[in-house]
């Protein structure tokens, strides 16, 4: 098992839409899945990333829309004619089988002569082979989704697809699996899309994100790309937290930076940051999609009185303080009544008490602009 | 007192046991009896006489030739079709579904009595003779639900992930129903099948009302015999009965155990 599998080619997804009767599940995606890496479909239930994955597996028809492996258009065919195998939410392990037949079951039906060994070795592979003999219902949860995972990696598929498979875990045995999970992808090197709404466990184990919304893509990147500069406001609220404030226009004073207005204030704004065709020119047109400055709440600091004057400066009152062990995170309130969030470290910096007025400030390269209705 | 009180329950237990076994045990020890008049009714003498030859009786291993016949046949049949019905009623949405699960309550809730008469009815005016191509038909009739009451019960709890997992895995739909379906249906069908057979078996109403004057099927045989006198050979195939009930569930318990303790 310790030598990687080159798959054919990436896995891409050429408006893949499915309707059921009136509801539009997946609304047309477009996405191409590098070959060997580890891809995460991420959003809320019911935003029709299962659906997408069951697509690819071959368990749904698409009602339009195209799948290829590599240079091979796949929509057409059956699953079981296809080298994709998936690593079920409810696991889906054969009761009547032992761990080593549940295991072997798909190289059995490939006519594999030696899947007894190889099987064998997948199960060493996930630490379970000492339970071989015995069936799926004597294991733990945690076992069972080993076996499933075994019983879906022994068969080398161009891509694997795993529906949500530590949902039923509890914590620690999550974190576990998480790194075990990344590991052996590692190791075996196939194709894995993982499917999950636990917007940490996508970023901790994927390559690259998809978040998915609606039937339809929001944004794709790399985890840290996705939180430090999301694309749309839904991706800014599902991946964190974040402050959003409503912005009434730009201005344009040339250089690196724009002027951006809110609530009678000017912030300093990278130019890189704001969303093709913005006018620069003052307000927004009657109508226009609402535009916000977002700022992570660890972004946000509390400025000392004898601290050099930073670029942007929001004034503001101190409601609530709550201690959390390794940070402090308070609740400012603007003027204009909003409440921001600011996470600071408890490293000796300076603490706030509500009721206190205070100065927050940020640097302009880390915060960024969305825009559409929230 | 303390003594009863710890032990009230396995007392109580065995109380309702001996109640339940009384008749068994009675027919058991009476097949060992050697009547001294017609009805075997009251101990005279240990005999074997009635073991040693058990088709003695005029007609009875004829009758009970029959009965195990149809009884073979109709659940046969009736698990096929059942089985068939179970998986479309449980399985798949079609107009009519609700409607055709209640009406496959109907032969459960209908007695005996209107059913008999009425597919006597139904023969007489079809013009079909009464004998054991009658008996087979309504056999199969009200052994059929019972068969697809259980079956449904089974398919309806098979989770239908574990079909995906195996089309997932390479197999074919056919290889999909014989590697993961059927084994674990399996079991709900055995069930059904066996349930129909001592139905079948142990009918007299029906069956006697669409038998015809000639054809006499064990539980006739039984019923004909004591208005005349009770040969002790119905107690030796009563007491092989009960045996081989016995056997097949020990038999089916010992499996159990066998596949609950594998090796770790």
């Amino acid at each position: 098992m310790t030598k990687p599998t080159t798959s054919s080619g990436p896995l891409r997804l050429v408006g893949l839409t499915r309707h059921f009767d009136d509801f539009v599940a997946v609304a047309g995606i477009d996405l191409e899945v590098p070959a060997g890496s580890f891809f995460a479909l991420l959003g809320p239930s019911g935003c029709g990333k299962t659906t997408t994955l069951r697509m690819v597996a071959g368990l749904e028809e698409p009602t339009a829309g195209r799948i290829y492996l590599g240079d091979e258009d796949i929509t057409a065919t059956r699953a079981y004619q296809r080298r994709v195998n998936t690593v079920f939410q409810s696991y889906a392990l054969f009761p009547h089988l032992s761990v080593l037949d549940n295991v072997g079951f798909g190289l059995r039906q490939l006519k594999v002569a030696d899947w007894k060994q190889r099987s064998m070795e997948a199960l060493e592979l996930v630490q379970l082979a000492d339970r071989s003999r015995q069936r799926p219902r004597q294991l733990s949860g945690g076992m069972q989704q080993r076996v499933a995972l075994a019983r879906a990696i022994v068969n080398r598929p161009e891509v694997l697809l795993l529906d949500e498979p530590l949902g039923a875990l509890d914590l620690k045995l999550r974190r576990e699996m998480q790194i075990e999970l990344k590991r052996i992808q590692q190791e075996v090197g196939i194709t894995f899309i993982h499917v999950t709404h636990d917007q940490e466990e996508a970023m901790t184990m994927a390559d690259t994100v998809a978040v998915m919304n609606a039937g339809h893509l929001e944004q794709v990147g790399e985890p840290a790309a996705l939180y430090d500069r999301p694309a749309t406001a839904y991706v800014a609220s599902f991946l964190g937290q974040s402050n959003l404030l409503p912005l009434e226009g730009f201005s344009d004073p040339g250089g690196e930076f724009v002027t951006a207005h809110a609530h009678g204030n000017g912030l300093v704004v990278e130019r890189a940051q704001l969303p093709k065709g913005m006018p620069l020119d003052g307000g927004f047109a009657e109508g226009a999609p609402s535009v916000h400055l977002g700022i992570r709440p660890e972004k946000l600091r509390i400025l000392s009185p004898d601290e050099a004057p930073s670029a942007n400066r929001l004034g503001g009152t101190v409601t609530d303080a709550s201690f959390t062990g390794v940070a402090t995170t308070y609740l400012v309130a603007m003027p204009w009544g909003q409440e921001l969030t600011v996470t600071r470290p408890n490293d000796g910096s300076l603490r706030a008490r509500p009721g206190d007025a205070v100065v927050l400030g940020w640097d302009p390269h880390q915060s960024f602009v969305v825009s559409e209705a929230l | 007192m303390a003594w009863l009180r710890r032990n009230l329950v396995i007392i109580v237990g065995l109380l309702v046991m001996a109640y339940i076994l009384m008749p068994n045990v009675v027919v058991t020890v009476f097949s060992f009896n050697k009547p001294s008049g017609r009805y075997n009714y009251q101990w005279n003498e240990f005999s074997l006489d009635a073991w040693l030859h058990p088709c003695a009786s005029a007609g009875m291993c004829e009758a009970l030739g029959l009965s195990l016949w149809v009884a073979v046949v109709s659940s046969l049949v009736a698990t096929v079709i059942g089985t068939a019905a179970a998986f479309a009623l449980g399985r798949y949405r079609f107009r009519g579904r609700g409607a055709t699960n209640l009406l496959v309550f109907f032969p459960m809730a209908t007695p005996e009595v209107v059913m008999g008469s009425s597919l006597l009815t139904l023969f007489v005016a079809m013009g079909i003779p009464s004998g054991q191509g009658t008996i087979l038909i309504a056999h199969i009739l009200f052994t059929l639900s019972f068969v697809i009451t259980t079956v449904k019960a089974r398919v309806a709890s098979l989770d239908p992930a574990l079909e995906q997992a195996a089309a997932d895995l390479y197999a074919r739909p056919s290889q999909v129903f014989w590697r993961v379906t059927f084994p674990l249906v399996a079991p709900g069908i055995a069930a059904g099948a066996l349930l129909a057979f001592a139905l079948s078996f142990d009918d007299y109403i029906v069956t006697n009302f669409n038998a015809g004057a000639t054809t006499v099927t064990f539980p006739m045989y039984v019923w004909g015999a004591s208005q005349r006198g009770t040969p002790v050979q119905i107690n030796v195939i009563g007491t092989v009965m009960f045996v081989g009930a016995l056997a097949i569930v020990g038999i089916a318990q010992a499996i159990g155990a066998r596949r609950r303790k594998v090796a770790p």
